[in-house]
């Protein structure tokens, strides 16, 4: 029983530089393109595997070893998340913490890999980054909770095991605001529009992508790797608050969650078409939306 | 009991033997060696007690009336003797070497370094009111002769006077806190003030100077006003012991306090709660705003001491509303926080004052690249940096994992009340620990990180080996109770029984549920460790993994960057501190590029402490203007003084002689 639970894992090993491929095509059917192959981060990163690497000649150890403490942070993010009925194979009370913590040391090692570069243009996107970091944080655990409060156990694993179609039906407004809450927070935390473009050509405008601008070769190819992996796992977090996956046998569960899985990059890929970026200065009053929203659902679900 | 007090008479002796070697080369190591053998003595009760051994005491009498050297050994103050006896070594080694250049006679600041240690041991032991307060001015006036060290700047003096202010406020608070609760016990002794019985009302009016009091020397926001003028005026590794031990004393102080005052109120919880976000989130909105390194250092402990607060107060609540997973989670988390924060805050200012020694400036924004001089410092600084933001797997994360459990766990009962202080703990601690982790992204990046800023970067060298293992060993302490933090937990036990334990509450179920948690944590953290070192052996072992070429940082087509133009300090907290300017009110001054041909710009931020600006200076200057009339009396002629004394004992013996016999 315990190998089943490792599906979830190998799925987001497995399947997240697909999802990346979604979000682009979408885009490209927006734009009126064709767009690249779904498989092409797939291509990306094997051929970056096989490159050798350039570093700056300001850089010290930090930038060699950033890659794979990132690498290692979003591959354990990724046991902590379950989905449906399965626990997740690393499952205990307060898991959520370590999740929030381990994405805020990859974050930690990726803002000081930039600053080894000693550039202007990767120090200013390490600050945004920070910034944002610090107030979408606190959105991360209210939104967690409204869950608990909910479900009256503290586990990641207990918490999801249970929704299912009953409770969109009894309490649907309380996951509708924390999945809006969450999606708020996936677009931050993976850079996408409206908080960061992830493809300008003008460094100035960008926060994810310009802290990585110094990496090559197999470095690059973890980061990439490594950022496809935390949209897994933050997708992944929104799509069993919104799908009642518990309701379905086990056999429909997966295709469903995969489904779930594809819905959120076309939603994802449907924003960033339609919307332009926010203005730096914007981006604060989103996040204290999002944890506006955590903290409505606090006051229903205590008034009920 | 004996040993223990042995152990501070070592420390004591030994510093005066010191004193008068002063000018010799040996007397630093001597002190040294006195601290470690002193230490090493007092060691041995401390962990028999921390084991299970029943709580010592030793009785003495004492001429003063109503005084007893009365001392005494139970668990929460052998919890609070671990950080001094873990740092006060390590930091008096790292002291040989940082004070080798110095061309002042060291005798002074060796023995107060040494007294000052004791005063500290001594005040967890001390079961007496009298004796308390006598050793608690000890440990203030060794601890003001060591920030003054470098008397001859102005700064320094200013700091030292700023410092000896701050800490008799809180004196006379603790003065009137004694000698009301001994009024109402009828006796100075600790165990006849545990016994008294308290009216609420009383009980708080004595929480409340116990909060002032004791909060001063903590530095609870906004009686903190002294630790950012005292910890950059210090000498580095007296700022270390200072910030990472000795401000402790005053969370030792206020939980004995607790211990002493009965059953607690639900609004004593709320005031540690509130005064806990409080510190926290203005401690690192004000250290996100400095570019004086050790300042920066010190702000932080006032937010690590609004975490304590918080978790302290969390536990006080779960204690009130007779929640004893609550209790046993929050109590934990903020205990166990004042041991970790000692060992990464004295880490850190002993990193900043290996930062000192090589490059002569406190300066943020004239450092950088200092990985590459100096790696042992560098490695050790980041790993400080990682624990302080609460990073897995180092140990911060374990005390803050733990008061954000609390938070939760009391989210599941569904009462409104504990919603409202999840809402507070859980939503300000996040908040806390991502402007940490900004802060010390900026602190060790611009230090440490990019290029040179300056000449005084440039010349860095790496510091010899006693100021380099002391570094070491407390770097590895921060991995190691992030590895066991399991184990890590039951040291906590005993301090957390002393408070939660006198309040009937059972703590054996919520506590063995919170070791399998860490255990889990624990396990994470050796695979987190196992697993990113996999991923670079792999990332070494591709086709051309090891293949590398050198150039220069990409520049975006520029032309010739220099390393002034990289970010500097401020300009990367800037997004952050502009968030919080209604509270900061930074300074800005410089004048920028105009005309043509623009000369010179120059550009400045200054942010001073809100608190001092806008809340002591204002009211110092109201009670100075009130003070004025008495100041005729006070004219400097010597007869007249003696007469006052005379006057007022004559008084005195009247009222004696005329009151009840």
């Amino acid at each position: 029983m315990k190998t089943l639970h490792w599906i979830g894992p190998v799925m987001a090993w497995v399947l997240s530089p697909l999802m990346l491929g979604i979000i682009n095509r979408v885009k490209a059917v927006f734009a009126g393109r064709r767009g690249q192959p779904l498989c092409q981060l797939y291509y990306d990163l094997f051929k970056l595997l096989r490159k050798g690497s350039v570093y700056s000649r300001s850089t010290s150890l930090v930038i060699r070893v950033a890659p794979s403490v990132v690498l290692a942070c979003m591959m354990i993010c990724t046991m902590l998340v379950p989905w449906g009925k399965m626990e997740a194979p690393v499952a205990f009370a307060g898991d959520i913490i370590l999740l929030a913590y381990l994405l805020g040391l990859a974050r930690f090692a990726t803002v000081l890999a930039a600053l080894d570069t000693g550039s202007a243009f990767e120090g200013m996107g390490a600050s945004r980054e920070v910034e944002f970091a610090a107030l979408a944080e606190p959105s991360f655990f209210l939104g967690m909770l409204v869950l608990v409060l909910h479900c009256g156990s503290i586990g990641l694993s207990d918490v999801m095991a249970g929704f299912s179609s009953p409770t969109w039906q009894t309490s649907g407004i309380l996951l509708g605001l924390v999945a809006c809450s969450w999606f708020i927070l996936l677009l931050t935390e993976n850079s996408r529009i409206p908080i960061d473009d992830p493809n300008t050509h003008l460094e100035l405008t960008m926060i994810h992508e310009v802290m990585v601008l110094d990496y090559s070769g197999p470095d690059f190819a973890y980061i990439l790797y490594g950022a496809s992996l935390k949209l897994w796992v933050f997708a992944a977090l929104v799509v069993n608050l919104i799908v009642p996956l518990r309701s379905v046998p086990v056999w429909g569960q997966i295709p469903l969650f995969l489904l779930g899985m594809g819905v959120i990059a076309v939603l994802v890929g449907i924003v960033e078409s339609i919307l332009a970026r926010l203005r730096l200065q914007q981006v604060p009053k989103i996040l204290i939306g999002a944890a506006a929203l955590s903290i409505i659902a606090l006051t229903v679900e205590l008034m009920e | 009991m004996e040993v223990f007090i042995s152990g501070c008479l070592i420390l004591v002796f030994s510093g005066a033997v010191a004193l008068l070697s002063g000018r010799s080369r040996g007397a630093p190591w001597l002190a040294a060696l006195g601290v470690w053998v002193g230490c090493g003595t007092a060691l041995v009760p401390v962990l028999a007690t921390l084991a299970g051994q029943a709580p010592e005491s030793l009785q003495i009498a004492w001429g003063m009336p109503g005084g007893s050297l009365s001392f005494g050994l139970d668990g929460l103050s052998a919890f609070f003797c671990l950080p001094i006896l873990l740092v006060s070594p390590l930091a008096a080694l790292y002291g040989c070497e940082y004070l080798a250049h110095e061309k002042k006679p060291l005798g002074s600041i060796l023995f107060f370094y040494n007294v000052l240690v004791a005063s500290m041991l001594l005040l967890m032991a001390a079961r007496n009111g009298l004796l308390f307060l006598v050793v608690w001015e000890i440990m203030a006036i060794s601890s003001f002769f060591l920030v003054i060290f470098d008397d001859e700047h102005a700064h320094v003096r200013e700091a030292g006077w700023t410092y000896l202010i701050a800490t008799h406020i809180g004196t006379a608070a603790l003065l009137v806190f004694f000698a009301l609760l001994g009024r109402q016990a009828g006796s100075l002794e600790f165990d006849a003030m545990a016994d008294a019985k308290l009216a609420p009302a009383m009980a708080s009016v004595l929480f409340g100077l116990a909060v002032v009091g004791f909060g001063s020397k903590a530095g609870f926001f906004p009686l903190h006003v002294w630790l950012p003028e005292a910890h950059p005026a210090a000498p580095s590794h007296v700022s270390a012991l200072m910030s990472g031990v000795m401000i402790k004393t005053g969370i030792y102080g206020l939980l004995r306090a607790l211990t002493m005052l009965g059953a607690p109120l639900e609004a004593w919880g709320w005031t540690l709660v509130i005064i806990g976000l409080l510190s926290g989130v203005l401690g690192v909105a004000f250290a996100l705003a400095q570019h004086d390194l050790k300042r920066l250092l010190a702000y932080h402990s006032v937010e690590n001491i609004g975490i304590i607060a918080l978790g302290i107060g969390t536990g006080v609540l779960g204690l009130t509303w007779n929640q004893p997973v609550l209790a046993v989670l929050g109590l934990g988390g903020g205990i166990l926080h004042v041991l970790n924060h000692a060992i990464f805050k004295s880490l850190l200012f002993l990193g900043a004052g290996a930062v000192v020694h090589s490059t002569h400036t406190r300066d943020i924004d004239h450092l950088g690249g200092l990985l590459k001089s100096m790696r042992w410092t560098g490695l050790t600084f980041l790993v400080a940096s990682a624990a302080i933001s609460g990073l897995p797997p180092f140990n911060g994360f374990v005390s803050e994992f733990l008061i954000y459990m609390a938070g939760f766990s009391g989210v599941r009962t569904g009462a409104s009340n504990t919603v409202v202080l999840a809402i507070g703990s859980v939503g300000g601690l996040a908040l806390i620990g991502g402007l940490a982790a900004a802060c010390f992204a900026k602190a060790f990046g611009i230090v440490f990180l990019g290029e040179p800023r300056s000449s005084h970067a440039t010349e860095a060298r790496e510091v010899g080996a006693a100021m380099r293992w002391p570094m070491a060993a407390l770097a590895a302490v921060c991995l190691g109770i992030g590895l066991f933090a399991p184990l890590a937990l039951r040291l906590v036990l005993p301090a957390v029984q002393a408070i939660a334990g006198a309040e009937n509450v059972l703590i054996d179920g919520p506590l063995d549920s919170a070791i399998s948690v860490l255990s889990g944590v624990a396990w994470v953290s050796v695979c987190l460790l196992a697993l990113a070192t996999g991923l670079f052996c792999i990332r070494r072992r591709l086709p051309r993994g090891e293949e590398e070429t050198t150039t220069g940082t990409w520049d975006c087509g520029y032309a010739h960057p220099t390393a002034r133009m990289q970010y500097t300090a401020s300009s990367f907290a800037q997004p952050l501190t502009d968030l919080f300017r209604m509270v900061l009110r930074t300074h800005r001054q410089g004048n920028v590029p105009q005309g043509f041909f623009p000369r010179r710009a120059t550009y400045g931020t200054e942010t001073p402490d809100a608190a001092r600006e806008r809340l002591f200076a204002p009211l110092f200057r109201i009670i100075d203007r009130c003070a004025a009339p008495i100041r005729r009396m006070q004219h400097g002629r010597v007869h007249e003084y003696l007469l006052y004394i005379a006057i007022v004992l004559i008084l005195l013996l009247i009222w004696k002689a005329g009151g009840p016999q």
